[in-house]
């Protein structure tokens, strides 16, 4: 990440112009505080932070009076407070429909994807307040690394590898797919490491998703029980399966209802039953 | 400047598979996207990939049903190679792990699709994008091959000869979104673009936002011929208020459409009394807009899909998601209730000419997966037949940069003085399409490497420029006049006047385009910068979607004409081509190939 930022102090025609821009954008936010957008307009509160505009170096909140639009999500509310108000506010999205896996936020207290959050359906649906994934390095406004989730991904060896490459389409009991179906969903969006105290506390768990992805692999009858030690070995690991504490938070944020905390209790019984074996 | 041998731009479907060929082809290959992998659209598709795997089903029928869905400017070595290559493709994914749906004796579910005369449509739940993207995502980790993710590439870095088949490609131009680095990618071998579809030419799509058709846009700048542009799928069955999909297995199972006397109106008004719901696309598509014109529609905006008769378990066991994603967007139990759809913007059946090989005109530059027009769709792609493609064409372009020989390929590809059948268009615009002045994405140079970095030079340039300028229009507002514009005139149904005033407006938005500017001053992360270069874009797909519509005389697959209610196979059985020509765009006409294998596809009249 650059970490230069535009010194306002020189009388150099480039940091002028920028510190010109910087004003204007101020105003437009005075602007877009007036309400003229509806009594029942949402106030959208968002956090603000960039290492390299002076007066975003400090995060802070901005808001915003978003039209209440039947069925808006905050996606939505925020595409709108950007288009409309603020070209500058920053964050993730592609998809609309709950599959990138790209906004995960932080919403009223909660992880969320913004796409699939109805603001009628929050908690408070007058004020919503926004935020980067907590216990993640953010890098501009509601963006943050997700470097790191990735690395914990690829920890686990997330791919299919049969100690036999196959020949021809291998048979699969639908029994057997359906065992591995809800592990199979997982967008990678972070929700769910952002929610953990596990992993807040010990940066080199692997995290809910990432075991979710050994899950999948482990229990798919296709690869072989060769494999499957392997796999085993990998998520028993210092930092993996057994640091989970059962608390659920994980399970519960999961944009794709994947029941996470089971999948890692299910997990350790393996881890179990294959200790004993070799005894 | 980064090197590679083979530079892959985008990490969807396509751009995965054409890495992991280049890859298994012993290429040193990189892949760089504007989003991470993961995060692309493929991962949207539900419905399933056509492959004739199953006894009583053969790659001939595929490619008939192909070619006849594509109302016969399909052509016939793009279809042929795409359902040979299919069955293959498939079960490699499977070996790769991906979960396929499965029948009770373990093998591989397949489902009727609309337009095919078996039920080939392969499939992982009503979530197969998912399914497929993430497992070539997982190939692609396994092989340790480099990914440069959230790199937003603006430019291809093409030499300056005078005809564009002279012209080679080493590599292009990104910039680190993450922290503003603007670099050279030199493609000592190749560079494949695979940037995905152009659905922010629509305000009401099934596509992503970003769907900017990058590819498009930068190919054409760098002299390619687009191809076929005003052939756009509109899906039959997108949810009203966002445009998310209800995918076509919906009906594929059996969901019926209803309008709001609670007719079934694909049989009672005629559009399709064979196959009544699971008609091609364009033809549904034109059956419900009609349905709504006539006062038929619910709330005269939508109609209803309805699987309540499926049943809850076979509804859990094959749609799950289609529950999903009515409840989290549009707010109805597809369970207790019929679903509100209506058309929307989905697929560009149009794009880069390539052939089959995934080469375009210029030496070293590729093009797969939907920014691609090999062109296998024709006037309309089949539903199953993208995914399918992009594993196809990926893998051959991947494998071709690389170094492997593919024998001749039989479809042509750039404007050459010995090409057979060329016609020059007659068709006046409005007002003068392309470049307000003289440019060319051209750039001189002595060597590969001095060529990348002029590239590079010229795009810090604009760049610079484009955070420089103090104040102007902000690149949101001429997008939106370009999607309204477009949505209004330039959709399902189409005439010559609705079509000029689009290209009126387009000539507008390019116009105000030249005073953009970006308030966001950061250089980290600043999305503001990268959707005003995706803008531009936009305007440039919008403006070739509008002129080939108004070219095309006729009403051919997706293309409908109000003044022109006929094919004419005698004038049009031709493809649209529009070449960027240094700013000043010409456009022309190629012969579709209709000679096949061991057959020749004579047009006939398309029932369903
Ligand atoms: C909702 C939906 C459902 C569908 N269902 C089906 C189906 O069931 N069956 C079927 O066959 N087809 C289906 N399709 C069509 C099919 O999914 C798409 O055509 C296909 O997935 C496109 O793949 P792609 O790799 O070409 O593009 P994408 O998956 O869109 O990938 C494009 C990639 O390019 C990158 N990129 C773009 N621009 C740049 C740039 N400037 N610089 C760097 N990187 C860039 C992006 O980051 C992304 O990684 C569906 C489409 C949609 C929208
Ligand atoms: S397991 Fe759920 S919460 Fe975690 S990354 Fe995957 S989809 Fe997101
Ligand atoms: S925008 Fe893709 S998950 Fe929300």
């Amino acid at each position: 990440m650059s970490t230069q930022t535009p010194d306002t102090d020189e009388t150099d025609p480039q940091a002028e112009r920028m510190a010109r821009k910087e004003e204007r954008a101020a105003e437009r936010d005075e602007a877009s505080s007036k309400p003229d957008v509806g009594d029942d307009a949402i106030t959208l509160k968002v956090f603000r932070y960039d290492p390299e505009v002076a007066d975003k170096q400090e995060p802070r909140f901005d808001t915003f009076h978003v039209p209440r639009e039947p069925g808006i999500t905050v996606l939505d509310a925020l595409i709108y407070a950007r288009d409309t108000y603020d070209s500058s506010l920053t964050f993730r999205h592609s998809c609309r429909q709950a599959v990138c896996g790209s906004d995960a936020l932080f919403i009223n207290g909660s992880q969320r994807l913004g796409c699939q959050t109805q603001v009628a359906d929050l908690n408070d649906s007058d004020t919503v307040r926004v935020e980067p994934l907590p216990h993640r390095e953010v890098v501009k406004d509601l963006v943050v690394d997700m470097d790191h989730f990735y690395d914990q991904m690829d920890a686990v060896e997330p791919y299919f590898s049969p100690t036999e490459e196959p020949d021809g389409e291998q048979l699969q009991s639908r029994e057997n797919r359906e065992k591995i179906k809800m592990s199979t969903r997982c967008i990678w969006c972070g929700a769910c490491m952002s929610s953990c105290n596990v992993a807040a506390g010990d940066n080199q768990y692997l995290g809910p998703a990432a075991i979710n992805k050994a899950y999948r692999f482990y229990f798919d009858e296709r690869e072989d029980d060769e494999r499957q030690e392997e796999r085993l070995q990998i998520i028993e690991q210092e930092h993996g399966v057994w640091r989970c504490q059962t608390q659920f938070s994980c399970t519960t944020v999961c944009p794709k209802d994947i029941p996470l905390t089971e999948h890692i209790q299910e997990l350790k019984r393996e881890a179990v039953k294959s200790n004993l074996k070799f005894w | 400047m980064y090197e590679h041998d083979v530079i892959v731009v985008g990490g969807g479907g396509a751009g995965l598979r054409a890495a992991i060929g280049a890859h298994e082809a012993g290429a040193d290959v990189a892949i760089v996207t504007k989003l991470h992998p993961v995060r692309s659209h493929t991962g949207a598709a539900e419905g399933g990939i056509n492959a004739a795997l199953r006894e009583g089903d053969d790659w001939e029928l595929h490619a008939y049903d192909t070619v006849k869905g594509g109302d016969y400017i399909t052509d016939a070595p793009a279809a042929e190679t795409l359902a040979q290559d299919a069955p293959d493709n498939v079960v490699q994914l499977e070996n790769w792990g991906m979960p396929f749906s499965r029948e009770e004796d373990g093998r591989m579910s397949q489902r009727p699709f609309g337009g095919l005369s078996f039920p080939r449509t392969t499939y992982a739940g009503a979530e197969t994008g998912h399914h497929l993207l993430h497992t070539l995502y997982e190939q692609v980790v396994k092989r340790g091959i480099t990914v440069y993710d959230e790199w937003y590439v603006t430019r291809v870095a093409v030499s300056d000869e005078d005809d564009p088949n002279d012209r080679e490609c080493y590599g292009c131009v990104a910039w680190d979104i993450q922290t503003g680095e603007i670099a050279g990618f030199r493609g000592r071998e190749g560079t494949i673009l695979a940037t995905g579809g152009d659905g922010q030419v629509f305000d009401h799509t099934t596509n992503a936002v970003a769907n900017t058709a990058d590819g498009i846009a930068m190919a054409y700048r760098a002299g390619v011929p687009i191809e076929d542009m005003e052939f756009v799928q509109f899906h039959p069955t997108t949810l009203p208020s966002t445009g998310v999909l209800i995918s076509e297995g919906t009906r594929g199972e059996g969901g019926i459409l209803y309008n709001s006397e609670g007719e079934r109106l694909m049989f009672e008004y005629g559009y399709a009394t064979n196959d009544g719901e699971l008609a091609s696309r364009d033809v549904v598509s034109r059956g419900e807009l009609t349905e709504i014109n006539e006062g038929r529609g619910v709330d005269d905006e939508y109609v209803h899909l309805d699987m309540r008769h499926l049943g809850e378990e076979r509804i859990m066991d094959r749609l799950e998601n289609i529950l999903h994603l009515a409840e989290d967007f549009e707010g109805v139990d597809g369970l207790e209730n019929p679903m509100p759809v209506k058309p929307g913007h989905h697929y560009e059946m149009g794009g880069v000419e390539t052939n089959e090989h995934g080469q375009t005109c210029i030496d070293g530059l590729y093009a797969v997966g939907e920014v691609a027009c090999v062109s296998v769709h024709g006037s309309n792609r089949l539903g199953g037949n993208a995914l399918p493609e992009l594993l196809v064409f990926g893998a051959r372009a991947g494998k071709h940069a690389a170094g492997e020989d593919l024998g001749e390929p039989e479809i042509p590809v750039g404007k050459t003085a010995d090409a057979e059948g060329i016609e020059e268009s007659d068709v006046d615009f409005p007002v003068e399409p392309g470049a307000l002045a003289a440019s060319s994405a051209a750039v001189s140079g002595d060597s590969p490497e001095e060529i990348v970095e002029t590239a590079r030079e010229a795009e810090t340039e604009r760049i610079e420029r484009l955070l420089e300028k103090e104040e102007g229009v902000n690149h949101a507002e001429v997008r939106s006049k370009i999607q309204k514009s477009m949505t209004a005139n330039v959709n399902v149904f189409r005439e010559e006047s609705a079509i000029e005033d689009a290209l009126e407006t387009i000539r507008e938005a390019r116009e105000e385009y030249q005073d953009v500017y970006v308030a966001d001053t950061s250089r980290t992360f600043n999305t503001d910068l990268q959707h005003t270069i995706e803008t531009r874009n936009v305007i440039d797909a919008a403006e070739t979607i509008a002129m080939g519509a108004l070219a095309r005389e006729e009403f051919r697959g997706a293309h409908w004409r109000k003044e022109h209610q006929e094919r004419r196979d005698d004038e049009w059985l031709k493809h649209t081509m529009i070449s960027w020509n240094d700013g000043t765009p010409e456009l022309w006409y190629r012969p579709a190939l209709l000679e096949g294998e061991n057959q020749t596809y004579e047009p006939k009249e398309r029932h369903y």
